[in-house]
């Protein structure tokens, strides 16, 4: 069981939380504007990097909130946390 | 000859305690393990090997022991434990095992828990080693947890006579025991093993708190406890195991690891034997030789694989009278069961013990375990650890140091490097104890093998593999040890190839003729020993396997004989059978009662989220198809949810509380979801959005009233509140007073009938429900269940979201295009619609089915078929049944279905496949009740 | 005493195969020497003739998932198309000791799925209903027909989800992957194929909007085609060539208990309770567990997930309480978005993708392998994969198994 590092709480146990999936895939502008294509990369296509990742979590049995992390997938260690809206933190992994 | 010596040990010799093994009656002291007593008995054979039946002894003293395989049968039946992790009580039954263990019929009675613990240092090893780390540890003031899987402290030191600052080592350990026991915030767990090491300082014990009680164990104690540590620095004290040499016939009882037999003396004042033979490629197994002799025992030779027998101990055994041989080997035994002799060349020596060392394996499972990279030590033979980790150390044998000073020094080191990176610099020096060790084993010979018969040569004793396995594997062309490990099974054991697994890897080096330090060793996977499931389950069982959820009215429903439906964690009252009465007659019954005059149920479970804010609306006709923005204030909509792929996910009505307020409903077993989908675009997607979204599902007992009676009853129990159509129409709300508490009354209908949902807190939950058993009293209000509300929504063509849909299901398919918002220039899901996929005609959509004989009910679930018979399969089948009952409104059975091109079958007959006929069924609407609606308004 | 039931597994063969040293040219380059790829040499080589075939593979052969799985086969799926490429390859089981000459261990001990809500009951009955009309074997079996098959599960009412039936398919049971694995390697090795071991593919040279030639640890080889199977690496070899996969690649892990006497005579598989268990050839428990949330490469899960397993089988087998954990591990499931794989074409010609099949793809082995080789061979997809196209993500025609899937085996 990993220890998370809540950008709000400080770090809990994984099991509090919930993972949501690459970081910084944004909801279409205009959705009814893109290709079936391209509206079938915004649903169902994400990166699946091995190496760094950047990645949302939420801190469900905590403070409810969502943020974002880097996590190397390779090791499962985290390498950064960041609050939503902020820009991904340079990490070195 | 009486193999318990006169004196020495840790067994506590004036009381007896009594058991029995494979039927027979022994004694046995407090203190024994019931290996040690076994052997103390003379009992040699524990049991027999898994394949050829061959007996089985006890190899080693402790954990890494390959073959005292034991079923332990009272106090309670537990399979496959090692003897030599048995602790002795009184009573205790056991028998020896074929390598199978059984599993006992009866429940188990004992109980299991699991504890947090947060440290700065983590000692693993009570040795040398890991007692001055935690006592260096805990000095700088650091919290430090100590754990040892023996019942006490002390390793290494356990099974030796010696010295330390001139004493006996035993005074040393108790010591350094007491001042960490005394030391605030230090924790000494004996009889705890760590058999799992995660990421950030996780660390999983098992500690075993009663069986050494045997039948006196309280029953209020829990058995076996998981230490679930969080630490943040771990020192690796874990010792080393001896290894042994293979040669043929190695396998008889009797043939023991030199180290073990000298534990058994020391610490249980046991003897291998009258009469034993050392075979060694190290200095260690001198000790052994010399400290039994000392015993009485007959040393008859010992065997030293090197070319040269060290100068200082062969002269100690001269002066014991012991041979010893240099550059001679082992090669082969004798014997019916117990070894009875040993071959050296071509000499016979008889004996009725064989003590082997092979050098010592580091216990680095789990340094391995937190991803600690390993290094073959060539002049060891042996895998150690091959680097530090920012959190992990290890200390003493477990790094391949066998000097006992310089262990402790390590440990000294590791436990101040430990303490200081958890911030702990004032560290008090621990003096180093000094000791009086004759034998370092540093100085050994690698010797996998002695070469010889390779099919009566075991590398694994527990799965009965040998050399010639191993060399077979390499033949076949295997070059990988897991190749090896899986073509021979060798390390699949019990004991996980704890001390089979190098030799296995130096065999197959040598047959590939290949460096050991250019192979990777089979990974450590966790458990380091074996763990009870019940230990990891420990309280999570029964009703605390999941939390029951239950609403504030569930005790009026259990008093009244409700039948409960478990939907997500919830227990919802399913239907309410009078005497007599199956599900279908009693949800007959309810239903009619209903639909001719009033029922009620308990609907407290929905989901319910109040959504608040400036923009609270603009992000509800975000995630609804149809538009919430535009409801007015007072007023109630149905709405529908679909994913990013357009399949709806969920169902409910929104009510418009005030301008920025709004209370939407959700599905029972949805409400969760539901939650964390809306905070999850309101976070993520539209954090500039001004809304909150909170759970009040608790906080409401909520009460649908329904059936043409229901108004006479609202009204007897609302005197305040204008019941009447004009003054309180459909799909609006008010705020009133409900049998004199505060109360939300809603004009909503799942049924077609006029309806009211009565929502007064949970804390009068009860108490508004009976007042309305009440009121209802003259029109025979009738309680009813899930499956009548099932069935009253059926007849109108009201999906169930997860009953009708299985996330393949649009909104279109439902027939719900109505609740799909044309004006909306974006909504979730909206942009699926628009996939090929979602334009074909073909897709499936709810329909109504009626079976042609009105008294034949489909089983849900079934498959529709389009002709009266039924081809070879594969059959093209045009879709389900979702639902299917008797109705006591219609007269006669009916269905909904999802059926290819449904809308366009209405009117036509398909079949579907019951049993061994098919039933010829009348595609219809959905709505089979009161298709105008008449009946909405009373 | 005499050596207990199971004690005894066949003997390997005195040879499996070679290890050479790679050519700088294939026909066929087979990313990936799992069940999957390996197969696929295999069919490829014994139904299409084509031989000068490689698998390359990073680490020991069928050392990844396939090493790793908890070998439950069947083919009681719910869609026509899944039903299609399972029941395939579960024929093809049924002859596959016979076909590769080698051990596999097949043994058609059943598989009870667990019904614990109404919901699920209807759910069970419409998979059951289904697969009968697709010519697979199936029944529902209500709780005291769930004791009768495998009397140790705790079919009492007072269990926190009682069990309210089950579907059972008596064809599905397991076999042992080594064994599979090697007797497919063995045969494949004996038509002349390449297996390549230590052998990582690193990149991918394209001309032409065509593969070429594979990068690897020990050099380039150069390829005609150029097949992948590398399950969990899936995305990161498709990446290699700019193609983005709709996958996301998780840690299951698994366990075993030391060896026990024969009590569990089939395979019991829940998805509301979360058990999928049977006991091995040997004795042993083998049992799955849930998969982990987070996207991981790391081959090791969380132990919480092993507890929460743990309370899962102590529920529905309180007779497990003192079998004990002997070992624990895991695999990197390749998941996609409606639990059904990815078989077929790319846009890049002569590239064929083989990936997806997330936690249950052990059974498919056999089937996917001859789909597969086909694909490959013809440069067109079998109609068996032809529904399971990277496309159906662009028109919306998925094949959603989750209901049938769900963390299934
Ligand atoms: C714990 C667990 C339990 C499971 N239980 C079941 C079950 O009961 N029933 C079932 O049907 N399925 C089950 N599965 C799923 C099943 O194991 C997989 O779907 C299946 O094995 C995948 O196909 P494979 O055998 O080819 O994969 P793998 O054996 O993983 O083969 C992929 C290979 O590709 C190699 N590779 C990756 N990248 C490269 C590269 N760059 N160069 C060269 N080689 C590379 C890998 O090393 C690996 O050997 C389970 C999986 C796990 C992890
Ligand atoms: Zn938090």
């Amino acid at each position: 069981m990993q220890l998370i590092p809540c950008p709000w709480c400080g770090p809990r146990e994984e099991a509090e939380f919930h993972y949501g999936g690459q970081a910084h895939v944004a909801y279409p502008e205009d959705p009814s504007a893109l290709t079936d294509e391209e509206w079938a990369r915004y649903v169902f296509f994400r990166d699946n990097p091995s190496g760094p990742f950047a990645e949302r979590w939420s801190h469900n049995a905590g403070c409810r909130r969502w943020f974002n992390a880097v996590r190397d997938t390779r090791t499962h260690d985290l390498l950064a946390v960041y609050r939503v809206g902020e820009p991904m933190p340079e990490v070195t992994a | 000859m009486n193999l318990r010596t006169g004196t020495g040990g840790s067994i506590d010799r004036n009381t007896l305690l009594h058991f029995t093994f494979d039927g027979r009656a022994y004694t046995g002291h407090p203190g024994d393990t019931l290996a040690s007593a076994l052997l103390a008995n003379g009992v040699h054979e524990i049991g027999s090997s898994v394949k050829l039946g061959r007996p089985r002894g006890v190899v080693a003293a402790g954990s890494e022991d390959s073959t005292s395989l034991v079923q332990v049968e009272a106090p309670f039946s537990e399979p496959m434990l090692l003897a030599t992790t048995v602790e002795l009580h009184d009573g205790l039954r056991a028998r020896g095992l074929a390598g199978q263990g059984r599993l006992a019929a009866e429940p188990d009675p004992a109980r299991y828990d699991a504890k947090h613990e947060h440290c700065d240092v983590l000692v693993v090893g009570a040795g040398p080693a890991g007692l001055v780390a935690a006592l260096t540890a805990a000095r700088s003031g650091a919290r430090v947890v100590l754990v040892d899987e023996q019942n006490q402290a002390g390793g290494a030191l356990l099974g030796v006579d010696e010295y330390l600052d001139d004493r006996p080592s035993a005074e040393w350990v108790a010591d350094v025991v007491a001042e960490l026991k005394s030391t605030p915030g230090v924790l000494v767990l004996e009889r705890t093993t760590a058999f799992g090491m995660y990421q950030d300082g996780f660390v999983l014990a098992l500690q075993k708190r009663t069986d050494h009680l045997g039948f006196a164990a309280p029953a209020g104690v829990a058995r076996q406890r998981v230490w679930r540590i969080r630490t943040r620095q771990t020192v690796l004290a874990t010792g080393a195991h001896e290894r042994p040499v293979v040669f043929p016939d190695n396998d008889r009882p009797g043939i023991m690891l030199a180290s073990s037999a000298r534990t058994f003396l020391h610490r249980y004042g046991v003897l291998p034997g009258s009469r034993a033979v050392v075979f060694t490629t190290n200095d260690s197994a001198y000790c052994a030789a010399i400290d039994l002799a000392e015993s009485g025992v007959d040393i008859a030779l010992v065997v030293d694989a090197r070319p040269e027998a060290p100068a200082r101990l062969a002269a100690e055994c001269a002066a014991r009278g012991i041979e010893v041989r240099a550059g001679q080997v082992v090669t082969g035994t004798e014997g019916s069961g117990r070894v009875s002799a040993v071959h050296v060349g071509d000499t016979r020596i008889a004996c009725d013990a064989l003590l082997v060392s092979g050098g010592w394996n580091p216990v680095v499972s789990l340094f391995s375990q937190a991803r600690g990279k390993l290094r073959y030590d060539a002049e060891l033979g042996a895998f150690v650890p091959g680097g530090e980790l920012s959190t992990v150390r290890v200390a003493g044998s477990a790094t391949g140091e066998l000097d006992l000073t310089a262990c402790a020094c390590q440990g000294r080191d590791a436990g101040l490097l430990a303490a200081a990176a958890a911030g702990f610099t004032s560290g008090g020096q621990v003096p180093l104890p000094a000791s009086d060790s004759r034998c370092t084993a540093r100085s050994g010979l690698v010797l996998w093998r002695v070469p010889g018969d390779d099919d009566a040569s075991f590398v694994d004793l527990q799965r009965d593999s040998t050399v010639a396995d191993v060399l077979r594997a390499t033949g076949a062309g295997l070059r990988s040890l897991e190749h090896v490990k899986r073509y021979t099974t060798i390390g699949t054991a019990h004991d996980q190839g704890k001390t089979s697994g190098m030799i296995a890897a130096g065999i197959v080096a040598e047959a590939l003729g290949v460096e050991l330090a250019e192979q990777r060793p089979t990974t450590f996977r966790p458990p380091y020993t074996s763990v009870s499931f019940a230990a990891l389950a420990g309280r999570d069982r029964g009703d605390l396997h999941d939390p029951v959820r239950v609403t504030a009215i569930h005790p009026w429903h259990v008093a009244h004989g409700a039948l409960f439906e478990d939907v997500g964690q919830w227990k919802r009252p399913w239907y309410y059978p009078r005497a007599g009465e199956d599900l279908h007659t009693a949800v007959l019954r309810e239903c009619r009662a209903t639909r001719e005059s009033v029922g009620m149920m308990d609907g407290s479970t929905l989901g319910k989220i109040d959504v608040q804010g400036r923009d609270a609306g603009k992000f509800l006709d975000m995630l609804y198809t149809n538009m919430m923005s535009t409801l007015k204030v007072g007023r109630i909509r149905y709405g529908v949810m679909c994913g990013v792929d357009g399949m709806v996910i969920d169902d409910g009505t929104v009510i418009r509380v005030g301008e920025e307020r709004y209370l939407v409903t959700t599905t029972t077993g949805n409400a969760a979801k539901i939650l964390d989908w809306m905070e999850e675009w309101l976070q993520t997607e539209w954090p500039h959005l001004d809304v909150h979204c909170t759970s009040v599902t608790e906080h409401w007992a909520t009460i649908p009233l329904v059936g043409p009676r229901s108004r006479d009853v609202l009204a007897a129990v609302a005197p305040g509140l204008d019941v009447s159509n004009e003054a309180f129409e459909f799909m609006t709300w008010h705020d009133t007073e409900v049998a004199g508490v505060p109360a939300r009354v809603c004009r909503i209908s799942f049924s077609g009938e006029l309806a009211y949902e009565i929502n007064v807190t949970a804390w009068h939950g009860v108490a508004v429900w009976e007042a309305l058993m009440a009121a209802g009293e003259p029109y025979g209000i009738t309680p009813y269940g899930t499956e009548t509300m099932h069935v009253l929504r059926a007849e109108k063509g009201y999906p169930i979201i997860g009953q009708e849909t299985d996330a393949t299901v649009t909104p279109q398919d439902l027939g719900m295009s109505w609740a799909v918002s044309k004006k909306k220039p974006d909504f979730i899901g909206k942009r699926s619609f628009a996939r090929a996929e979602n334009n074909r005609t073909d897709r499936k959509q709810l329909v109504g089915l009626l079976p042609a004989d009105p008294g034949v009910l489909l089983p849900e679930g079934s498959q529709i078929v389009e002709t009266d018979r039924l081809p070879e399969p594969p059959v093209r089948m045009l879709g389900h049944v979702t639902s299917s009952y008797p109705s006591a409104a219609l007269g006669r059975t009916f269905a909904l279905a999802l059926v290819r091109s449904g809308h366009e079958r209405i009117g036509e007959t398909l079949y579907v496949p019951v049993e061994d006929s098919l039933v010829p069924v009348t595609v219809t609407e959905s709505v089979l009740y009161d298709k105008e609606g008449a009946r909405r308004d009373g | 005493m005499t050596s207990p039931p199971g004690a005894h597994l066949p003997e390997h063969p005195d040879f499996l195969w070679d290890n050479p040293e790679p050519k700088s040219s294939y026909d066929v380059v087979i990313v990936g020497g799992g069940g999957h790829g390996i197969a696929t040499a295999y069919y490829l080589a014994k139904v299409h003739g084509i031989t000068n075939v490689a698998v390359l593979e990073k680490g020991w052969l069928a050392g990844g998932n396939m090493a790793r799985n908890t070998t439950i086969i069947r083919s009681n799926y719910l869609w026509d198309e899944s039903s299609g490429i399972y029941e395939h390859s579960l024929k093809l089981w049924e002859g596959l000791e016979e076909d590769l000459g080698y051990p596999i261990l097949f043994d058609q001990r059943g598989v009870l799925n667990l019904a614990h809500s109404l919901q699920d009951v209807r759910d069970s009955v419409r998979r059951v209903n289904a697969n009968r009309l697709n010519g697979i074997d199936a029944e529902w079996v209500d709780p005291a027909g769930v004791k009768e098959i495998c009397p140790i599960v705790n079919t009492s009412p007072d269990v926190r989800y009682p069990v309210l039936g089950a579907t059972y398919q008596p064809r599905a049971g397991i076999a042992k992957h080594d064994y599979v694995a090697w007797g497919y390697a063995r045969a494949a090795h004996a038509m002349g194929v390449d297996l390549i071991q230590n052998c990582e593919v690193t990149g991918m040279e394209t001309s032409g909007g065509r593969i070429t030639a594979v990068e690897t640890s020990r050099g380039r080889i150069a390829a005609g085609k150029v097949a992948l199977c590398a399950a969990g690496h899936s995305s990161v070899l498709a990446e290699m060539v700019g193609l983005r996969l709709p996958l996301a690649s998780h840690p299951l892990q698994a366990l075993v208990s030391e060896l026990l006497e024969p009590v569990h005579p089939t395979v019991v598989m829940s998805n509301a309770v979360h058990v999928y268990v049977s006991q091995a050839h040997k004795g042993e428990l083998v049992m799955g567990a849930g998969i982990d949330s987070y996207n991981g490469y790391g081959q090791r899960g969380s132990f919480h997930i092993i507890e929460q397993q743990m309370s899962a089988a102590l529920e529905l087998f309180p007779v497990f309480a003192r079998a004990h954990l002997l070992r624990t591990w895991a695999g990197i499931v390749d998941v996609s978005p409606d639990a059904s794989p990815i078989v077929g074409l790319t846009p890049v010609g002569g590239l064929y993708l083989n990936c997806g099949w997330g936690t249950g793809g052990f059974k498919a082995t056999p089937g996917v392998g001859d789909c597969f080789a086909h694909t490959i061979a013809h440069d067109k997809p079998h109609p068996f994969n032809e529904p399971f196209t990277l496309e159906r993500f662009t028109t919306g025609a998925l094949v959603d198994e989750h209901g049938a899937a769900a963390v299934a085996h």
